[in-house]
């Protein structure tokens, strides 16, 4: 278990900069962008699926949170759109408390949180959906003002770096878990919650921990999205392939690693799109491809794509038996 | 420092426990005992608040914890082994017992360093960077008593620490707990194990069927009737001490 030293991290965000000013088309600028906003969306799931081990279908509720908080905040009552990213990553913590609160109270684990969560996202869609003060079915479609102040940028760089940064703050979250008591508690809950409260844990306060700093990072990719694609619906909010998306590229990269959700990401989504590019973009030929990798990564490397290399280097002992 | 009282435990029907009491001294290893299915971890589960009793009340120093939830019970000096032993498969042994120092300090330096100084003091400081799963059965029983210690516990609840133990780890291991307790820690122990019982504990109190049938000295229990018709069957005594007599 040999654990990333922050000077990597340091190393990584930098190449990240340096890759978004070496003078890549636009396209591949608006790729890397969604690579960072999954990445980070996928370092929310992280924390509750991968280190406390309570997977979770549903993160589409807290990036749904943040980009409406996003979108409403800033078209129907003018709030600055820095100050919409705040209240909307708030947002998402208390979400996550509240889903966490009536779950975690009646012990639930395993697939029935997994279900429990996917619920609250399906309901949270469809109250999106219908409800006037969200834009119902039409969306809601935000103004195009460029300008940091707007935290819009005419050059699409600037954006890219934003998102880096955030992704940098993840990767910090996730380094400071690895070395701190809160962290150790949240694999002990995830490797045997019984243990874990004969040593003293209050597992129910640490969950509400983890559920809501998980909340908060993935609401703040809400918040990117909704200000870089300046539109958003119930569906795109809510809908499930966000769930999907963040809980795919953690576990494809390595649940329960500092750079598993970046990894997955980036892989995943560079695969995708080569896939889109190469069979002259037959429409869910991504998504077959997506599929392949997490039976491959599955069958070959269940503890994600960060150990296979770790394991390339060095054969790591197998210690995945009930993973 | 313990004191249960008249604890019963009801599982739809079947009366695991029934009405038993039993009190800890402060400094003594206190056994319990029992043949299979008498209701001993679950005595256990109620006193370290895994399960709520049906009936009856556990006090810790002089305070009603019956209501208490486990981690509460385990920062006030309650700790507890599982019989089956349950370690965190992701980490090593170091990372494993300072799950346990975190109790009482918040630096992951200053735990990892407490976890480096139970592992030898238990005897698994050469295995400090081991995955638990690559510990031996003996390796594991150490580890589930080392977490314990590092919480800091003034009352140390063992589940069968010696089960599935050769006779000569059980040697190992009989000093580490005298050990244990002559460093403050009160015990209170389920052993199948007749030698360890003998050996170690002070009192011991006999569970069967889920009611309290002897307590006492080692030896005096060891010979009561009716401990003895509970292991062997109804009848047992008379013929053992027919057996006796004739030889």
């Amino acid at each position: 278990m040999t654990k990333p030293r922050l000077a990597t991290l340091a190393i990584i965000v930098a190449a990240l900069a340096v890759i978004a000013f070496a003078g890549l088309s636009g396209a591949l600028l608006n790729l890397m962008i969604f690579m960072m906003i999954i990445a980070l969306a996928a370092q929310g799931w992280n924390i509750l699926g991968g280190y406390a081990g309570l997977s979770s279908f549903g993160h589409a509720a807290f990036f749904g949170a943040g980009a409406y908080a996003m979108a409403v905040l800033q078209t129907r009552f003018g709030v600055n759109a820095w100050i919409a990213l705040v209240i909307g990553i708030a947002l998402g913590a208390l979400v996550g408390a509240f889903i966490g609160f009536l779950s975690f109270r009646s012990g639930l684990k395993g697939s029935y949180f997994a279900l429990i969560t996917l619920a609250f996202a399906e309901v949270a869609r469809i109250l999106a959906n219908s409800w006037n003060f969200t834009g119902g079915a039409a969306g809601i479609l935000l103004k195009l003002q460029t300008g940091l102040p707007y935290l819009q940028f005419a050059d699409r760089r600037y954006f890219l770096l934003i998102t880096i940064g955030c992704v940098a703050i993840g990767l910090v979250v996730s380094w400071w878990l690895e070395h701190s008591r809160f962290g150790a508690y949240l694999v002990a809950l995830r490797e045997n919650e019984q243990a874990a409260q004969a040593l003293g844990v209050d597992v129910f306060a640490v969950k509400m921990k983890a559920i809501a700093i998980s909340g908060a990072l993935t609401a703040a990719a809400g918040c990117l999205y909704a200000q870089n694609y300046l539109f958003i619906d119930a569906n795109v909010a809510f809908g499930s392939w966000i769930s999907i998306e963040a809980l795919f590229a953690a576990i494809v990269g390595g649940s329960g690693t500092v750079l598993g959700p970046l990894i997955g990401a980036i892989v995943l989504l560079g695969l995708g799109e080569l896939t889109k590019g190469l069979s002259g973009g037959i429409p869910g030929m991504d998504l077959l491809v997506f599929g392949i990798i997490l039976v491959l990564s599955v069958a070959f490397s269940p503890n994600g794509l960060v150990m296979l290399m770790k394991s390339l280097g060095l054969r790591a002992p197998a210690k995945a038996k009930e993973a | 420092m313990l004191e249960v009282k008249s604890l019963t435990k009801r599982f739809s029907g079947l009366v695991a426990v029934d009405q038993a009491s039993l009190s800890v001294a402060k400094g003594s290893i206190t056994g319990l005992i029992g043949p299979n299915g008498a209701g001993k971890t679950t005595l256990f589960a109620m006193i370290a608040g895994f399960l709520q009793p049906d009936g009856g009340s556990v006090s810790y120093e002089g305070r009603d914890i019956t209501a208490l939830a486990p981690h509460v019970r385990a920062r006030a000096g309650i700790a507890r082994t599982f019989q089956i032993v349950q370690p965190f498969e992701g980490l090593n042994v170091q990372e494993n017992i300072a799950v346990g120092a975190y109790l009482h300090t918040p630096d992951a330096s200053e735990a990892m360093r407490q976890a480096a100084d139970i592992a030898k003091r238990v005897g698994l400081g050469a295995d400090l960077t081991k995955g638990s799963s690559d510990l031996t059965v003996a390796g594991r029983k150490r580890l589930e008593v080392a977490r314990a210690l590092a919480t800091q516990p003034k009352l140390l609840l063992l589940d069968e620490v010696l089960a599935g133990l050769n006779p000569s780890e059980i040697r190992d291991v009989l000093p580490l707990v005298r050990d244990i307790r002559d460093q403050g820690v009160t015990i209170l122990m389920i052993e199948h194990i007749m030698q360890a019982v003998m050996n170690l504990c002070d009192t011991v109190y006999v569970l069967s069927q889920g009611r309290m049938i002897a307590q006492g000295e080692p030896k005096t229990v060891c010979e009561d009737p009716q401990v003895i018709e509970a292991y062997l069957g109804h009848g047992a005594a008379e013929r053992l001490r027919a057996e006796q007599a004739h030889a």
